[in-house]
């Protein structure tokens, strides 16, 4: 009994912790229904495009190539460049999944959002005591709800059509979102010149074709922050490791 | 009419984007990270969602960049920073952002 209450316990902390976030994603999702009826996809390729990319930039990135009537393969790799920070976010969140089995793996890997990512992050930081199947249960809390919100804002977005002016900037409600998610995680200086050395190089290299410059400001943003910790605040602190 | 080929690429995104998911996931406990990568790693939320957010601050109104002080995105981006800040409440830094947002753009718009 106790254990099914700490296991129900789990999963309404991922879900709470991501309740504040998910409003963002709701300009957003309906966002991409509309793009998606402008591209003329069907009732059932637009609402499949969320259930099975569930990557919005990318979502309408691939609109976007559709509907200038590009070459199959420069869609497909666009769709992946737009998504290369997933696997980063992979590769950072992992070893807090490493006893999991292979179904649950699969599962977490298809939910992997930005927003599921830096606040079960974020959580499993700070409370690095967790069991695997706390942290599973946390993340899938979070996680699930980010989909159910995204997939029925595609919908309601493709039902509703262009009826959101877009002079409200609903979408300024991801940034917006962003902004909140990163900002109380700044508390020392590497993670500074990470987010510094990142949002700057993306702004140089905004123009760069397929959203490479994205990538290309997450590489130096990390390698800022670890060159700052390592260069700048170790030495500082003697010998601590 | 849908286009051509639509199931066909969103099956084909949607593969590649789970593969990409999936990577480290899967991979992680049968390959050994090196320490270093494992520190670098935790400046991934920073410095990616960073680069999400200063280009989306700095789009002018006609979609190219506006590096104006006075483009209001990049002001309700500092205010809203600074309500993130203080109240480390995601909810009220999206609520009261983006009226502020249509402030400034009613303002200098």
């Amino acid at each position: 009994m106790t254990t099914m209450t700490k296991k129900q316990n789990d999963f309404l902390d991922g879900l709470r912790t991501t309740a504040p976030v998910l409003p963002g994603a709701i300009p957003f999702g309906m966002i991409t229904g509309v793009t998606a009826l402008n591209t003329h996809f069907d009732t059932l390729a637009g609402i499949a495009q969320s259930v099975l990319i569930f990557a919005g930039a990318s979502q309408l990135a691939m609109m976007n190539l559709i509907q200038d009537q590009a070459w199959l393969p420069i869609i497909i790799l666009t769709v992946i460049t737009i998504n290369l920070r997933f696997a980063i976010y992979s590769a950072s969140i992992a070893p807090y999944f490493s006893n999991t089995r292979w179904y649950q793996r699969w599962l977490i890997a298809y939910l992997l959002t930005d927003q599921a990512y830096a606040l079960s992050f974020a959580h499993f930081l700070r409370t690095p005591d967790m069991s695997p199947a706390s942290r599973f249960r946390f993340y899938l809390g979070g996680a699930l709800a980010m989909w159910v919100v995204w997939c029925a804002a595609t919908i309601l977005g493709y039902v509703l059509g262009a009826g959101v002016p877009p002079s409200w900037s609903l979408d300024f409600a991801v940034p917006l979102g962003f902004i909140a998610l990163i900002v109380p995680g700044l508390r020392d200086r590497a993670s500074v010149a990470a987010a510094c050395a990142g949002g700057s190089i993306a702004v140089l290299a905004h123009g760069l074709p397929y959203n490479l410059g994205l990538f290309l400001a997450a590489i130096c943003g990390i390698t800022a922050g670890y060159l700052y910790e390592t260069y700048i605040l170790k030495p500082a602190s003697g010998e601590a490791s | 009419m849908q286009p051509e080929y639509t199931w066909l690429i969103i099956i084909l995104a949607g593969l590649c984007t789970w593969g990409l998911r999936l990577s480290f996931v899967e991979f992680h406990h049968r390959i050994q990270m090196p320490e270093a990568v494992t520190r670098a790693l935790r400046y991934v939320p920073a410095a990616v969602l960073s680069a999400i957010i200063f280009p989306a601050l700095l789009r002018g109104a006609q979609g190219g960049m506006d590096y104006s002080l006075l483009n209001p995105k990049l002001l309700a981006g500092i205010v809203a920073g600074l309500i993130a800040w203080r109240t480390k409440n995601m909810l009220i830094t999206i609520l009261v952002g983006l009226p502020v947002l249509w402030g400034f753009q009613a303002l200098l718009g």
